[in-house]
């Protein structure tokens, strides 16, 4: 097998963190955030060394877009076996649009056999990158993960549905996105967190791609959410049925 | 302005959360309905519709060959919206990629015709945004929007041709059997996390379940642990419910549980730990063993 596996991975506020909305609601607080790789990509990493430890891929390319710093999301890639990585670098934040235009540009000078992402970033919460690259390609598209099989040129997707689970044939490349099931992540070894250090990181510079990065969207403001008050505790089941009924009247 | 809405049907009926779709649709103007597969007689019957594309011979919403039928039709349109569900965020961000234009997925409020608030960090802020595409391609949550009825209306049917797929087929589906109503629409919703310690006890939920007509939930926690299926799970990356009753039991309320149920109007908690963050969104908390509560809030309801 040849083919090539592209994993797009994106540096976000790690999901343990609580984000602050910042004072002049222009976004929120990263400063001095604790910041690592958007869970949901891990996944899609995990999957892609997989599918080249199984034999079904030669090789495993990492990629981000962001600024110099997000190097240590595609350093935790390589040391859960991705064997190189490429930063696109901006100092911009780029909407899904226009980071799915630089990874098209990305996917194409790779000559990739499969994009595998994560489904959803966990800071803008879009879940739309995946979907419009794919579109951008012209490639088929297996959303929200459960389970790959890469066979005679085709994957089939076993996808993550409001009922329940559908299967679907994909003709290679194509894009699949990653959902919570799909595997359970490595820990990376200490061993492979040095070997990680070694291996190949390319740096291109965003405007050497050509691409349309502009924003479509113009962020208003950012607010915080309307707080729920704190309710009572209260000691037994009777007392909790009888308050749900006379003094919330839902039951 | 006229907007196209992707209106999802099972069984006959329209989905609650397409009905939430339509109603948003209707603050931009004139509304259309598509319909894939059958049941475009139930979309014609939604009041505010004016007409529905039906298109029978797309029969599994594959989203290449909804996508590009849905493209072909973009230019007649302003606004195109589907349900924030697993159908629509699947085919309505391809869209925009074949439209070139940025999606605006989650819409919890419209603002006006350009400008929308959706929620990002998981509910934890709110982005006001507004969008200089010319069409603007959106997903609601329906727990947002009070749907219209599933009766009242006569819209028009026109009958579209199917584009064909090859590079994407369908090959199954498995549905859960469940005779519970669906968790996004359900009036009562009880959901059970890690403190169930294992799939059996899940099956504890069921006779308030039953008592109540609620639809059951899981945590992220509980589903990564094998007790209940990814289906079931509410919060960030599953289902965002905003039910009447919400009852939190032996989950710890992380971030992103919250994301998933924050907007219920009456939330009940049971967890042993007194700190748990469930307790502070809960109207109703019970600080104890859900071993031993669970059998007697059965019986006093």
């Amino acid at each position: 097998m040849t083919m090539k596996v592209l994993v797009p991975v994106k540096r976000v506020v790690d999901y343990n963190v609580k984000v602050r909305v910042a004072a002049d609601g222009s976004g929120v607080e990263t400063q001095g955030v604790k910041m690592s790789m958007n869970p949901f990509d891990e996944i899609a990493v995990e999957e892609a060394v997989r599918l080249r430890e199984k034999g079904a891929a030669k090789e495993v390319v990492v990629v981000t877009v962001g600024a110099q710093a997000a190097q240590d999301v595609l350093r935790t890639a390589m040391a859960m076996g991705a064997d190189r990585a490429i930063l696109v670098r901006t100092d911009d934040t780029l909407e899904p649009r226009a980071v799915a235009n630089v990874l098209k540009a990305i996917a194409t000078r790779e000559e990739a056999g499969l994009i595998c992402m994560g489904k959803q970033a966990i800071d803008d919460d879009m879940n739309a990158t995946g979907q419009i690259l794919a579109a951008k390609l012209g490639w088929p598209q297996g959303t929200f993960a459960s389970a790959v099989t890469v066979a005679d040129g085709r994957i089939e997707v076993a996808r993550e549905i409001d009922g329940g689970t559908e299967v679907v044939s994909l003709t290679l490349p194509a894009v699949v996105t990653a959902d919570l099931r799909l595997n359970e992540p490595r820990y990376a070894s200490l061993p492979n967190i040095m070997k990680a250090r070694k291996k190949p990181l390319e740096t291109v510079e965003i405007d050497s791609l050509g691409v349309d990065t502009a924003s479509r969207l113009t962020v208003v403001s950012v607010a915080e959410p309307a707080e729920r008050k704190e309710g009572v505790k209260v000691n037994s089941a009777a007392e909790l049925v009888e308050k749900l009924k006379t003094e919330a009247k839902v039951i | 302005m006229t907007a196209l809405v992707l209106v999802e049907v099972e069984n006959g009926a329209v989905r609650q959360a397409s009905r939430s779709a339509v109603a948003a649709a209707s603050r931009f103007g004139a509304v259309d309905a598509i319909v894939f597969g059958d049941g475009a007689q139930a979309a014609a019957a939604l009041p505010g519709v004016t007409r529905v594309l039906s298109v029978p011979g797309l029969v599994n919403d594959l989203a290449e060959p909804a996508a590009d039928l849905l493209a072909a039709r973009a230019k007649d349109y302003s606004h195109i919206l589907a349900a924030a569900s697993a159908t629509g965020k699947n085919i309505l961000p391809r869209l925009a990629g074949l439209l070139d234009v940025q999606p605006i997925p989650d819409v919890v409020e419209i603002k006006d015709a350009d400008t929308f608030v959706r929620p990002i960090y998981a509910g934890n802020a709110l982005a006001t945004v507004r969008s200089s595409d010319s069409i603007k391609v959106l997903t609601v949550r329906g727990s947002n929007f009070d749907p219209v009825a599933a009766e009242g209306g006569s819209a028009t049917v026109e009958t579209i041709e199917a584009p064909a797929s090859e590079k994407s087929v369908f090959v199954k589906v498995e549905l859960s059997a469940s005779d519970r109503p669906e968790l996004e629409s359900a009036r009562v919703v009880i959901s059970g996390g890690k403190g169930l310690k294992d799939a059996a006890n899940f099956k504890l939920l069921e006779p308030i379940a039953d008592k109540l007509n609620a639809a059951i939930g899981a945590s992220r926690a509980a589903v990564d642990s094998g007790f209940a299926p990814n289906e079931m799970q509410v919060g960030q990356t599953g289902k965002i419910v905003a039910p009447e009753l919400y009852i939190a039991v032996g989950l710890s309320g992380a971030i992103q549980h919250l994301a998933g149920m924050k907007d219920s109007r009456v939330i009940v908690a049971i967890n042993t730990d007194p700190e748990a963050p469930i307790f502070k969104v809960a109207d109703y908390g019970i600080v104890g063993d859900l071993f031993e509560v669970l059998p007697t809030l059965e019986k006093a309801l």
